[in-house]
């Protein structure tokens, strides 16, 4: 039974976060609701860890493989695509490295001043 | 023959599938390196399309099973922040401030730039949630009405391209604590990044996938108002 179990859980869960996207205003996708809600189980100890835990091994490592059909839309869209793809391409080449390094550098900015006023003490 | 392909119920299925696993043996057993696995899939499944003449809505189709597990398997990633929450209550300063930062610089550049490029609302909207875990950003695209297609392409580019170049970063920028850098990662190449981050560290790579949600979450809010500006 621990297979059903698990499916049991893990889909239930995501029916509740599918009927929160659908019942309540914000613009949160169904995924992320239930996400929140199962961290919420875990925490509160009503799921434990090994309760889910083959479920959401065996999905998190096909992962990947759960995005190609998406990207293979991108034949759909090809003529649409051609037009906008450098002004696309540049958008997303300088916000990624604008990204990398504003969180690189605010975040060991705060740890090396942290340091410092433990040393300080 | 094609008859019969077309009306399979697992042909897109096991297509998606076994040129997934082949790239992945060509990557690992044949040792191309440079190869990314998901890439290669991906082109490998548009060609056998194009030369057997099989539209994209029989495809889609036959592989729908793979796009149905798509919210199931964001509901998981519950479980890595679980295991990670411990790290979050011990950097919880640096880790909220400097991925919320980013998070910012994301949504300001692609908004200026966009501005700049005179791009159409449904395009901007589109690559908005491009640096984030691709499970968050497709809903999050989803919602503010984008085009899930534009969306891959910019978590193509910051993923692939985003994790090359994120050593230069660092390089030029003297960003040296394993904490600063596994936060960069996660934040500006999604799990691409984490992967990444895998290869410099243990610190790196648990900074890094634990950004991965914090900054999915915090996109879940920033798009729907960065959204309303263009």
């Amino acid at each position: 039974m621990k297979y059903m179990k698990e499916c049991l859980i893990l889909f239930s869960v995501t029916l509740a976060g599918e009927l929160l996207n659908r019942m309540l205003p914000f613009p949160v996708p169904a995924g992320v609701y239930g996400m929140f809600l199962l961290l919420f189980l875990l925490c509160a100890g009503a799921v434990r860890l090994e309760q889910i835990e083959s479920i959401s091994g065996f999905l998190l490592e096909i992962m990947p493989l759960l995005f190609v059909p998406p990207t293979v839309a991108l034949l759909t869209i090809y003529d649409e695509a051609v037009v906008i793809i450098v002004p696309l391409t540049v958008i997303c080449i300088v916000s990624t490295i604008a990204t990398n390094a504003v969180t690189g550098l605010t975040a060991q900015w705060i740890i090396q001043r942290g340091k410092k006023k433990k040393e300080e003490q | 023959m094609k008859e019969s392909l077309i009306q399979s119920s697992y042909f897109g299925l096991v297509l998606t599938i076994g040129l997934y696993v082949l790239a992945d043996w060509l990557k690992c057993k044949m040792r191309w390196k440079i190869l990314t696995p998901f890439l290669a899939a991906v082109a490998a499944t548009i060609a056998c399309l194009v030369l057997l003449g099989i539209d994209y809505d029989s495809y889609a189709a036959s592989s729908g099973v793979l796009t149905y597990l798509l919210t199931p398997m964001t509901v998981c990633l519950a479980v890595p922040m679980y295991k990670q929450l411990h790290l979050l209550k011990k950097h919880m300063g640096a880790v909220l401030i400097a991925v919320f930062s980013g998070v910012m610089a994301n949504a300001l550049t692609i908004f200026f730039l966009s501005l700049l490029f005179g791009l159409e609302h449904k395009y901007y909207v589109s690559i908005l949630p491009k640096s984030v875990t691709s499970a968050i950003a497709l809903g999050v695209c989803e919602e503010a009405g984008g085009i899930a297609s534009f969306t891959v392409i910019g978590l193509s580019f910051a993923g692939i391209l985003g994790s090359i170049i994120a050593v230069t970063i660092f390089r030029v920028l003297h960003i040296e604590e394993p904490i600063a850098r596994g936060l960069a990662l996660g934040n500006a190449s999604h799990m691409l990044g984490a992967a990444k981050a895998l290869e410099l560290g243990e610190t790196e790579s648990a900074m890094a996938s634990l950004t991965v949600v914090v900054a999915g979450l915090m996109t879940v809010f920033v798009v729907p108002v960065m959204a309303g500006l263009l």
